[in-house]
């Protein structure tokens, strides 16, 4: 991509803005119906990047294969260097899915779902152990959500819901976090409340983000008025993380909390 | 009285406390991921097994495991055909193992094929053959949800993230049906073809207006059925009732508890 030439080289440590996310070529068709043409871009360590098209123009498509739920017809998809078809280190990625996409009336409490983001690959037939609970505990905090911990998650409102997913996302302390529509069907206020969270998460954090939203103006708020790249109907804008300096290692969910 | 101390009641009360363990944890999984009526689809399928099993003399439950585990395997194959219609899957399988079914149990009639039992459950009959693979069948699945709790939690709530998070939900799927195939081949002789998905539905019906968290949705479900299958035996063998309607009649009302006590507490 060419702004990746563009870029200064700003940051300190070696290896800092690797591209996590590469986008090499992916097409996508429904039928006879292309949705997604050669799509080309990079996803770069610590960016936030904002995916805006109407409906139809291969959003969820896109995310879809990024994180390795769809194939692509055409091209290849690269996570941190690896095709996505070979890609193992699922922990290192976050997905913050459309809150409308679980059922209301499953039983399980706010715990529950924030734990199952530990369940993965990694923990297949080990146990959990208090280390495990303590995250589980800390995500909570972070988010603020403490006292709902044992609520059942479809009496919530929107809005904690939403947080409750984005607790789930934090809990292995991903490198990328991809939300898909965070806010759909949320009022605004609170939705407000969620941008706001996520772009101090990306000010003082080690994470990059990729998030798909219907929401122009809170992307062009955050992320400029113009896409630094479009294809078809998708437009991609970007803000860098020029004003970041140090590349080290953190741990979101300590860290937010002992800033309280 | 004499009745509850016979042996045949003693194995019936032993398959019956088996099987109400299996059969609705697994109907919680499936009600939970929108599949409530794969239950009866296997087991209509599995009937069609058993009928075979008959004419070939091979012991029929185990035909009708391997016609259940085939149309499983054929559901998730239409299924990806008509991905968005999914009860499409089910109710072709569906007809088809009844379809199956009757033209066996047809040319059966000479082999004195009693179709009864299997339609309704003839638990009375359980013979040490069938309480070995009723035993091994809850032990199996036992072992793999203890074992896979946590992946199961996730691949129920959110297949998605499942996926994401690595876990191989082509084969966790192929697991799950695997696994309700054996719990439904093996409890057709207790309740009956008809009447089987009854036990995985309802106790998972019950934890639904219940349980506040999925450890206790689990612990709803089980204690359900068992509390509907003991009952439900102790009353048929006291007032000569059929004992798989008598489960299922109590299944409903304790559903029916259950409703109200969650409009209670709203």
């Amino acid at each position: 991509m060419e702004e990746r030439l563009e870029r200064p080289a700003v940051g300190g440590a070696a290896g800092c803005h690797r591209e996590i996310v590469t986008l090499d070529k992916v097409s996508y068709a429904y039928g006879s119906q292309q949705v997604l043409d050669n799509v080309i871009f990079g996803v770069q360590e610590r960016d936030f990047v904002g995916l805006i098209g109407s409906n139809g123009a291969g959003k969820t498509t896109l995310l879809r294969m990024i994180v390795g739920l769809t194939k692509p017809q055409g091209g290849e998809i690269r996570l941190f260097g690896t095709p996505a078809g070979r890609f193992k280190d699922w922990h290192l990625i976050g997905y913050v899915p459309q809150r409308n996409h679980f059922n209301p009336l499953f039983p399980a409490t706010v715990r529950e779902v924030v734990m199952s983001g530990l369940y993965g690959r990694r923990k297949l037939l080990r146990r959990l152990t208090k280390a495990d609970l303590d995250r589980a505990a800390d995500a909570l905090d972070t988010l603020d959500i403490p006292d709902l911990a044992d609520k059942r998650i479809g009496e919530l409102s929107g809005g904690q819901q939403q947080r409750v997913f984005l607790a789930r996302a934090l809990i292995n302390n991903p490198k990328l976090l991809i939300l898909d529509e965070p806010t759909v069907g949320i009022d605004s206020e609170t939705q407000l409340n969620f941008f706001q969270l996520i772009k101090h998460m990306h000010q003082h954090h080690d994470m990059t983000f990729l998030m798909v939203s219907h929401d122009l103006d809170m992307i062009r708020g955050y992320l400029g008025e113009r896409p630094k790249a479009s294809s078809g109907k998708l437009s991609f804008f970007v803000r860098h993380s020029h004003d970041l300096e140090d590349c080290a290692e953190t741990d979101l969910v300590h860290t937010l909390r002992k800033e309280g | 009285m004499d009745i509850l101390t016979a042996e045949f009641f003693q194995r019936a009360l032993i398959g019956g406390v088996l099987i109400a363990v299996t059969a609705p944890l697994m109907g919680l999984f499936l009600v939970l991921r929108r599949l409530a009526m794969i239950g009866d689809t296997l087991s209509h399928v599995s009937i069609a097994g058993v009928a075979l099993g008959f004419l070939i003399n091979v012991y029929p439950v185990a035909v009708g495991l391997v016609f259940a585990i085939a149309a499983s395997f054929g559901i998730e194959a239409l299924r990806r055909k008509y991905r968005s219609f999914a009860e499409l899957s089910i109710a072709i399988i569906m007809s088809g193992g009844i379809a199956l079914a009757s033209i066996l149990f047809t040319l059966g009639k000479g082999f004195n094929l009693n179709v009864n039992s299997y339609l309704f459950g003839s638990i009375y009959t359980l013979d040490t053959t069938d309480l070995i693979v009723i035993g091994v069948v809850t032990a199996i699945v036992l072992a793999v949800v203890l074992l896979l709790k946590k992946e199961l939690f996730l691949l129920t709530f959110d297949e998605d993230a499942a996926s994401v998070s690595g876990l191989p939900v082509r084969y966790f799927n192929i697991l799950i049906s695997i696994l309700t195939a054996l719990v439904i081949s093996a409890s057709i002789k207790i309740v009956g073809a008809l009447l089987v998905s009854a036990l995985l539905t309802i106790p998972a019906a019950c934890g639904l207006a219940l349980a506040r968290s999925f450890r206790q949705a689990v612990v709803i479900v089980v204690a359900i059925g068992e509390v509907a299958v003991i009952a439900g035996l102790w009353m048929a063998g006291l007032w000569n009732l059929a004992p798989g309607g008598t489960i299922v009649l109590l299944l409903i009302v304790i559903l029916l508890g259950s409703l109200t006590t969650r409009a209670a507490r709203v």
